[in-house]
């Protein structure tokens, strides 16, 4: 089967997504793919259930979250998002990478470690609603240039991702 | 009298006959077997009419077996032989088991720890099976006939060797497993069923030893768990050991007698339930022959000593609020399971937690069997136009070792399952033909901090400069959460394979001897059980295969394909008869290859299916 994540839950190919067509067809999918509707199939029913199961939950997790979804959307482009030699950075990117981990370094030794996290969440949470509407723009046009701007807003969604879980992880070990 | 009905030749018998499952909650200190009844799920009593049947199993000298409440009584009289909360021993090793002070004598051998016995030292799946054995037994005599399949209920917390491990407890046992279903997502059908309620809910579920918490989905007839996290080594045995340890200290004693920190632990049990309707409770232990301590615990002090247990709850929960992507104030209700949820201050802190009055109304001791129960039913195949859906989650991620003694996750905890990720490793030296595969189990970033899952080697690989061979790895990840790890060189083609058997699990051999043993003892001879099960197995495929062609043949396959799979059936349906159980297998295999294609374009065509209606020109 190579239909392509888009065309399996038959999502036209676009970083803006119908949130409640692509649950309600996840589940509709699911219902006649998932191993426990084969417990009583051959073998080899058995396997291909768990394999149809396993793609389109890969295909699900991967329109759900909006970096993933942007990456997902230049792998189809031919862009290679995630690999290590991707160095697109421009020094403003990079400014801010160091900004934000001093910050957060910072927040340890406040007065109130936990409360100084939470300001610094939400900041983190404001700039990647900024970056996915951002993606989204960017996207509608997706002109060469436009892509490429997307590349770059997608490196910086990354990041941000990262360092949202690095702040949870601290408010984990803070409790 | 009723005749028997013979029906013509050719016609299969009675497609849809009622099939004979149910399921099972193996708890830590209680477990319970339920099934649905016209319609209805029960659990189902022994016959002094008591549902729960304590988890606890004695061994006696001349090899018999005493198992459940006359087991618990035996206890403190007979602390070696007598082994109850065998769950937290599941898929562990010898230095895990040997963590909590319990009384028993570990011995370390290749495999599994073994308990030492007066009958002999015995695993953790050994015991659980006696105990899965009595509850089999039950149900048979129950509902009057041979179990076809059973669900088996796990914390779903449990990692990929505790999970095995309570797999092969059922094989020994005899029964065949449907599926292996999650605690609290069991809790959650139960209830959601019950009530018929939607929307994101919230499961916590604390146990005798264990502790799970699952934020869920609840959309027609779906149940999608967004995220889970528990501890598979805390539950209401760790409030019974922090009393059980203060009433030491305030008695001047030490914890190193078997048969004292037995009696210390059923007093701190009784006074932990008395404290669920009371504000204090007498206490006395005998210390000695002759000599007793008598004590007073007020609640207040109770409190104090199980707050920080119960902290420990709540991290977890705000992880899988975190992990799920859900603040508490989207969770409708927050349902309580598992008996440790009957103490007092447990729902209180847990109120407070997510700010709302926690739903205590349901039984919490049954309610995990019960949800077992209806998806035994569905499973079985007695529902077939049931829309009930579960899509659960793996709790702990998944990885492979690298250079460094680090570990690269390949999937991470809380995704859906069925799961298959693939990576691409490289080798590190010049000429390595070979290379080691260490599959690990873990949130942290270090070997030695994860669990260790399974090792094995893929050789024979051409010598290549290093960096330049490109192996990949692959996890699958099924519905029962168990994990098959695949690794191939890709420029040679050199593959390599293992079934995840556990660094901490038995081996093939030894539950197949198992089994052997069993089978002497009970005087039942192997060669015609095996006959029996590739017997069984022939009709199903028979059947699935049959039911398969009168739904898709006429759409999906040519006269000369149908001719070609309706001869494989013939050959099978002969073979079953025959007295051979290799031949059945045989013929089991040739209708199985017979029917690839066919299966393949059938799983093309429900895709398609559950699509139509949805298609591309909607939106064009």
């Amino acid at each position: 089967m190579d239909r392509n994540h888009f065309e399996l839950f038959a999502l036209p190919i676009s970083f803006e997504i119908d949130k409640a067509s692509l649950s309600a067809r996840y589940q509709d999918l699911q219902r006649s793919v998932h191993p426990d509707k084969f417990t009583n199939a051959t073998d080899r029913e058995k396997r291909l259930s768990m394999q149809q199961a396993s793609i389109i939950n890969e295909a699900y997790q991967s329109l759900k979250d909006p970096l993933k979804r942007a990456q997902y959307l230049l792998s189809l482009k031919g862009i290679d998002v995630k690999s290590d030699s991707n160095t697109i950075m421009d020094t403003e990117f990079l400014m801010e990478q160091m900004e934000l981990r001093e910050a957060l370094d910072d927040i340890m030794d406040a007065s109130d470690p936990l409360a100084s996290l939470e300001v610094f969440a939400g900041d983190v949470e404001a700039r990647i609603k900024v970056l996915i509407s951002q993606l989204q723009a960017q996207f509608a046009e997706s002109s060469e240039d436009s892509l490429k701007q997307a590349e770059a807003a997608s490196l910086r969604l990354q990041f941000l991702y990262r360092l949202r879980e690095e702040a949870e992880d601290r408010e984990e070990a803070l409790l | 009298m009723a005749l028997l009905q013979i029906s013509e030749p050719g016609e299969s018998t009675a497609p849809h006959q009622h099939r004979l499952a149910v399921g099972i909650d193996l708890g830590t200190t209680n477990s319970l077997v339920a099934t649905v009844k016209s319609g209805e799920a029960i659990t189902l009593a022994d016959a002094d009419d008591c549902h729960l049947l304590p988890s606890v199993v004695q061994y006696l000298k001349d090899n018999s077996i005493v198992v459940g409440s006359a087991a618990y009584q035996a206890a403190a009289t007979d602390p070696h032989n007598t082994i109850s909360s065998v769950k937290r021993f599941m898929g562990r090793g010898i230095e895990d088991v040997q963590r909590d002070p319990h009384g028993y004598e570990f011995i370390e051998t290749e495999s599994v720890p073994r308990i030492r016995t007066v009958a002999g030292d015995v695993s953790a799946v050994e015991v659980s099976a006696k105990i899965l054995a009595t509850l089999k037994q039950r149900a048979e005599k129950s509902l009057g006939g041979e179990l076809e399949g059973v669900v088996i209920t796990v914390p779903a917390y449990f990692d990929d060797a505790q999970r095995q491990a309570t797999k092969d407890s059922a094989r020994l046992a005899g029964l065949k497993v449907l599926r292996l279903l999650n605690e609290p997502t069991a809790a959650a059908v139960a209830y959601g069923l019950d009530t018929g309620c939607e929307g994101v809910h919230a499961i916590y579920d604390f146990g005798g030893g264990t502790f799970d918490v699952s934020i869920l989905r609840l959309n027609r007839g779906v149940f999608e768990v967004l995220a889970t996290a528990g501890d598979s080594a805390l539950g209401g045995d760790d409030m019974d050991r922090a009393i059980a340890t203060w009433m030491a200290s305030e008695a001047g004693v030490e914890l190193n007698d078997a048969y004292l920190l037995r009696r210390m632990m059923n007093e701190a049990r009784r006074a932990k339930e008395a404290l669920t309707a009371s504000s204090s409770v007498e206490l006395s232990v005998e210390l000695a022959e002759g000599q007793s301590w008598k004590g007073r615990l007020d609640i207040e002090q109770f409190n104090k000593l199980v707050d920080s247990l119960i902290k420990k709850t709540l991290i977890p929960c705000r992880r899988a609020m975190r992990d799920a992507g859900v603040s508490a104030d989207e969770i409708q209700e927050v349902v309580m399971v598992g008996g440790s949820t009957r103490v007092p201050r447990v729902r209180e802190k847990v109120g407070e937690f997510f700010a709302k009055p926690p739903l205590v109304d349901i039984d919490p001791d049954k309610v995990v069997a019960i949800g077992a129960a209806l998806q035994a039913d569905v499973l079985a195949g007695n529902k077939p136009d049931d829309e009930m859906l579960l899509l659960d989650v793996i709790p702990l991620s998944l990885g492979i070792e690298t250079m460094g003694g680090l570990v690269e996750k390949v999937i991470p905890r809380n995704t859906t399952i069925p799961v298959a990720r693939a990576q691409e490793f490289t080798t590190f030296k010049d000429g390595q033909t070979a290379m080691a595969v260490h599959v690990l189990q873990g949130e942290r970033e270090l070997v030695d901090d994860c669990r260790s899952l399974a090792r094995f080697e893929l050789r024979d690989m051409p010598p290549m400069v290093a960096g330049a061979a490109r192996i990949l790895v692959t996890f699958q990840v099924d519905a029962d959460g168990l994990l098959e790890v695949t690794a191939s060189e890709q420029t040679s083609g050199t593959e390599a394979s293992v079934q995840v058997k556990p660094s901490y699990g038995l081996e093939d051999n030894e539950i197949e001897r198992m089994l052997r043993e069993n089978f002497e003892h009970a005087k039942e001879d192997v060669e015609a059980r095996k006959l029996r099960e590739q017997q069984v197995e022939a009709d199903r495929v028979y059947e699935a295969i049959d039911a398969a062609l009168t739904e898709d043949a006429d759409a999906l396959l040519s006269d000369e394909e149908r001719a070609t799979i309706v001869t494989s059936l013939q050959t099978l349906k002969n073979a079953r008869d025959n007295e051979s159980a290799a031949k059945i297998k045989y013929a089991i295999d040739v209708a199985d290859k017979a029917t690839a294609e066919f299966a393949a374009k059938r799983m093309d065509a429900s895709i398609n299916k559950a699509l139509s209606g949805h298609t591309l020109d909607e939106f064009e």
